[in-house]
């Protein structure tokens, strides 16, 4: 008789699981974490997310937010929603034409579309990100790699959002247009656009939350990613207990339109107690 | 069979366009933008978006053989002719609280597009979470090679007209833009017409 062949030997074998290591996945609690870029405890997310895989967290103003391409080739497909506020959420279109630049890199503020900051670029080190073209879908990765479902060796980036949306309480009308970042675009004089694809292994971007969000993350190709295969390597991600930007910030001052950004949003949270 | 609206300037509108049915908006006194978004008549959750049709089509203009693409890439309108050459899948819809942030706190009591979309979705059940970055028909919005981005004065003129062909059943809502701080409608919104006959019909 096998050992599994009892519930008590399919519990001995499930219990001598822990304690495994893989390169994708969580470390809990995330104060386990070598070398946390943190003070000490700070820690409160780390995990490495596979190619073709997801995450989502609920993260404090305040928390920074540290995504690294490890291996040169991970694109992290992001959106945000005010958590327990999900209709006030990233606004790819304000955030772009607020700040008067198509690109994302360091300063810039990812606005909802209530004229509100949810979060900054405060780090950045790889310049290549996108805002323009968005995630993947499940027709286009099936007419590309054959399939797109989340089980697939393809998944969708829309399709995985769609499941880390279903575990915040959203749906997919609660998914608008999302941004990624390490595998760019940039757009040429007649508007068409050139893939630049990624900066190279070890980029990072790091962002801070300006109010209680929930992050839902895809690692998937980019949409425009040229190449006949699926290429998509892990994704880390780490969170730590910091500060949201104050008055006095060199961010806050910035610019004049991302100052009227943080002051509605110090308005909006001084009035509900939460700051 | 055609039908014909004039939508006065400021103001909002939705019809839903049969498959095969074409859809014209004239731009009666030139220069003036026209927000818009465009959904599964069927299915609202299917609705316009701005990156799948950016990605699609390998840019961010919109011009005759543009298809508008769904969040989850199927086309619902084909534009099929155009009479300006470049229209805006960037810069989405004004709104009193992006104003508060592009012009000052000043402009909050203005009209804007975000409270027509509101207005004009509700008549047919769709929420705030329905509304997404959407098109500007006339609106130019030309990105710079630092990646500077802004809204510049339109290509349009007094009579000039674009044609979108529907790919399925939808509902189009459209905000006549009232933004009056840009040079997307010249500082001085004004009417346009929609025209919708039926499939077949010039």
């Amino acid at each position: 008789m096998a050992a599994t062949a009892t519930t008590y030997g399919a519990r001995a074998h499930a219990r001598a699981q822990e304690g495994a290591r893989a390169e994708a996945m969580p470390v809990v609690p995330a104060r386990d974490w070598q070398d946390p870029p943190c003070e000490a405890g700070h820690l409160v997310w780390a995990e490495t997310v596979a190619g073709g895989n997801y995450t989502h967290r609920v993260l404090a103003r305040g928390t920074e937010l540290r995504l690294t391409d490890l291996h040169g080739d991970a694109c992290a497909h992001l959106l945000l929603h005010v958590d327990g506020r999900p209709w006030e959420r990233l606004n790819v279109a304000d955030t772009v034409k607020v700040q008067w630049n198509a690109y994302l890199g360091e300063g810039v503020l990812l606005l909802s579309d209530q004229g509100r900051v949810l979060a900054s670029v405060v780090a950045d080190t790889a310049g290549r990100h996108d805002a323009l073209c968005g995630t993947s879908t499940l027709v286009r990765n099936t007419e590309r790699y054959g399939d797109g479902s989340p089980q697939s060796a393809s998944p969708a980036g829309r399709e995985l959002f769609k499941l880390a949306a279903a575990k915040n309480g959203l749906e997919p009308r609660d998914l608008p247009p999302s941004l990624s970042f390490f595998q760019g675009v940039e757009v040429r004089d007649d508007g068409t656009l050139d893939f630049t694809g990624s900066a190279g292994p070890g980029g990072s971007v790091t962002l801070r939350a300006e109010q209680d969000v929930t992050v839902l993350i895809a690692n998937v190709p980019h949409p425009a990613d040229p190449r006949p295969g699926y290429v998509s390597t892990p994704l880390e991600v780490l969170a730590w207990r910091a500060a949201a930007t104050r008055p006095g910030d060199p961010l806050w001052d910035a610019t004049p339109e991302g100052r009227r950004a943080f002051l509605n949003t110090a308005e909006f949270l001084t009035a509900r107690g939460l700051a | 069979m055609s039908t014909d609206t004039e939508v006065a300037a400021r103001a909002s509108w939705s019809s839903i366009v049969r498959e095969g049915e074409t859809l014209t908006i004239t731009d009666l006194h030139g220069n003036q933008a026209v927000d818009f978004l465009v959904y599964d008549a069927h299915d609202t959750s299917v609705r316009y978006s701005a990156p799948d049709t950016i990605h699609a089509q390998g840019g961010i203009f919109l011009t005759t053989g543009s298809v508008l693409m769904s969040n989850e890439h199927t086309p619902l309108m084909t534009v099929t002719a155009d009479g300006v050459g470049r229209h805006d899948t960037v810069g989405g819809a004004c709104s009193k609280e992006s104003n508060t942030l592009r012009y000052g706190h000043h402009t909050y009591a203005q009209h804007a597009c975000v409270d027509n979309f509101l207005a004009e979705g509700a008549r047919h059940g769709l929420g705030k979470r329905d509304l997404v970055s959407n098109i500007n028909w006339y609106m130019n919005v030309p990105v710079e090679k630092d990646g500077t981005l802004g809204i510049v004065d339109g290509l349009s003129a007094p009579g000039l007209s674009l044609t979108l062909r529907a790919e399925r059943d939808v509902l189009v809502l459209v905000s006549n833009c009232p933004q009056i701080n840009n040079p997307c409608n010249g500082f001085e919104p004004t009417a346009v017409r929609m025209t919708i006959d039926e499939a077949g019909a010039a």
